[in-house]
């Protein structure tokens, strides 16, 4: 195959590879990551809901799972990915290792977002009578949320460079094809074009990120 | 303000230790309705601690408080929560909700306590009103000057029609000015809703321009108490004049310079007069009564609650020694305190 026979014809299912392993590893990352996120801060000394029984042992696995190295971590894990998904190997299996390695990512950030909160503000709206729970509501997570946008897109550019390391342990996408071809046969054609579109889809991801965060950031 | 009502807050023996060391150690004192308390003291000295405990920021480790006749610590979670609503704060740094429009922040209490959209909106709109910021409703915060932000903070206070305002340093971080018109708005809004206030300052100008009762706290304990006019009057304490050192007329530095403690030309006289006295043309007096003149170098008389109080630095000849003596005899006797600072 010419280069651009192989670009035409491998490149656009491998975007799209990316682009779902990526959104449903996000999509994941963002559906367990800021509910521990939550419960970490609200856990933590001084805060809302105090608890050092939940927040320590929450806070030793989010932890140890961030100190593994991607690669590593897919491997350790294969055995839960094979009962959970069915196969070790794949998309799907992609989307659950990633998943597992992103959301203690992503809700240590939340954490820090939501510790970024003025407790001055927190105060304030106890002292107006508010609930703990609508302290959380009506406060913690809306003055939270322009830093909880950045830190998502954080996340997902995070997520979208390590589903390109996972072609190396068999998921699809750029990642694999950028492996096969640049790696493996030395293409450099194919290997720069996909670094450009890798390139593109952060810049993409950056930028729509930026603009979100700011719409919803009235503080400058 | 009604003396026999039950005072509408009381503290009983308050303290509040952090890491075993008392911020507040055994505070007791009451407000009556319509009263403005103003607490003063030096930076630490337990200010915001002290104001905290009321409305339940820090928790108090002895002693009680009473809010319209409640025991704050025999209450549940809830009641305790509904009497926060009765109890409005306002703080320096304002801490409005970056994320809300101003109509939303002012709207905030009544969302918390469950009114419906239309009602919070309608209050709200009103609040706004009151303080002069309807045309900002739709602003954020961030769009608006310090004078303006307190302002809103001051229409959130109100929105749960508290029957008491908390005010912590709240005009420490405005110019002279705003903080002027600040507390014109709080005097206007005292006396249309019958707003009782506790207002920590440590500006003597404020307490002076709306304080009726004063407290001066010093390491977490009362030092004095009384009503502005006679603390300002007489303050007894040490630490209670030097802080009301920074309202006081001090001598010209020129005169100040050239002042020795033995002889010259003029004794400098300082000279503090209150009450009945002070409205006498006292000046004439001294000179009909002794034949002494006295000059006037700095000073003046003011008004704290309709009563005059003069503080002056007076000079009067001393070359003749025993005339001087009959003019400092006659001043101290009309006087809260007459002090021959020295000579020039
Ligand atoms: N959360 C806290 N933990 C420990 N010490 C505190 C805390 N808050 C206040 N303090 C101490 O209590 C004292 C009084 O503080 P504060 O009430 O803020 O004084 P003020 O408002 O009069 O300046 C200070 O010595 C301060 O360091
Ligand atoms: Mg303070």
């Amino acid at each position: 195959m010419s280069n651009l026979e192989i670009l035409f014809s491998l490149v656009p299912r491998a975007v799209l590879d990316t682009c779902w392993m990526s959104a449903a590893s996000s999509f994941f990352a963002l559906f367990f990551g800021l509910p521990i996120g939550l419960l970490l801060y609200t856990t933590s000394s001084g805060n809302l809901f105090e608890n050092a029984w939940i927040n320590r042992p929450v806070s030793a696995i989010v932890d140890s799972i961030r100190a593994i190295p991607f690669i590593i971590l897919a491997a350790s894990i294969m055995p839960i990915t094979r009962i959970v998904v069915g196969k070790a190997v794949g998309n799907e299996a992609m989307i659950f290792i990633l998943s597992i390695s992103a959301i203690p990512f992503y809700a240590r950030m939340a954490e820090l977002s939501f510790r970024n909160v003025e407790k001055d503000l927190i105060d304030t709206v106890y002292s107006m009578g508010a609930t703990r729970f609508q302290t959380i509501l009506e406060v913690a997570l809306p003055e939270a949320l322009p830093s909880l946008i950045t830190g998502f897109t954080v996340a997902i550019i995070a997520i979208v460079a390590a589903s390109a390391t996972a072609g190396f342990i068999g998921a699809g996408g750029l990642g694999q094809l950028a492996i096969s071809y640049g790696y493996q046969r030395y293409n450099p054609t194919v290997m720069t074009s996909i670094i450009f579109i890798l390139i593109v889809l952060n810049v993409l991801i950056q930028w729509l990120g930026d603009r979100i965060t700011r719409k919803f950031n009235h503080s400058r | 303000m009604k003396h026999f009502d039950k005072p509408l807050l009381e503290l009983k023996n308050i303290q509040r230790l952090f890491s075993k060391t008392a911020v507040i150690d055994g505070v007791s004192f009451s407000v009556h309705r319509e009263e403005v308390l103003g607490i003063i003291g030096r930076s630490g000295a337990g200010k915001s601690t002290l104001i905290r405990c009321i409305n339940g920021l820090e928790c108090i480790d002895s002693g009680q408080i009473f809010f319209e006749t409640q025991n704050i610590a025999q209450l549940n979670d809830n009641d305790r929560r509904l009497i926060r609503r009765r109890i409005g704060m306002i703080f320096q740094n304002f801490n409005l909700l970056s994320s809300r429009r101003i109509i939303d922040n002012v709207a905030l209490p009544l969302k918390l306590s469950g009114a419906s959209k239309a009602n919070r909106r309608r209050r709200a709109l009103d609040l706004l009103d009151i303080v002069s910021l309807a045309d900002k409703a739709a602003h954020y915060p961030v769009q608006l000057s310090g004078g303006q932000k307190q302002r809103v903070c001051i229409a959130r206070a109100l929105a749960t029609n508290p029957s008491v305002l908390l005010s912590d340093e709240a005009t420490s971080a405005l110019d002279p000015e705003t903080t002027q018109s600040i507390l014109e708005l709080l005097t206007k809004i005292k006396s249309h809703m019958g707003l009782t206030i506790i207002l920590i300052t440590h500006e003597m100008e404020i307490i002076r321009s709306i304080a009726t009762r004063l407290i001066v706290l010093d390491q977490g304990r009362i030092l004095e108490e009384g009503s502005v006019r006679d603390v300002f009057a007489q303050p007894k304490n040490e630490t209670t004049k030097s802080l009301l050192q920074v309202i006081l007329p001090t001598l010209p530095s020129t005169i100040a310079a050239k002042l020795n403690f033995i002889d010259g030309q003029d004794a400098i006289i300082e000279f503090h007069i209150s009450g009945l006295e002070a409205h006498e043309p006292f000046l004439n007096k001294l000179e009909a009564e002794t034949g002494m003149v006295a000059r006037i170098i700095q000073g003046g008389i003011e008004y704290i609650q309709n009563e005059a109080i003069g503080r002056f630095f007076l000079a009067i000849k001393a070359t003749d020694k025993q005339k001087l003596e009959k003019a400092y005899a006659w001043l101290a006797q009309h006087s809260d305190k007459s002090e021959i600072v020295g000579y020039v």
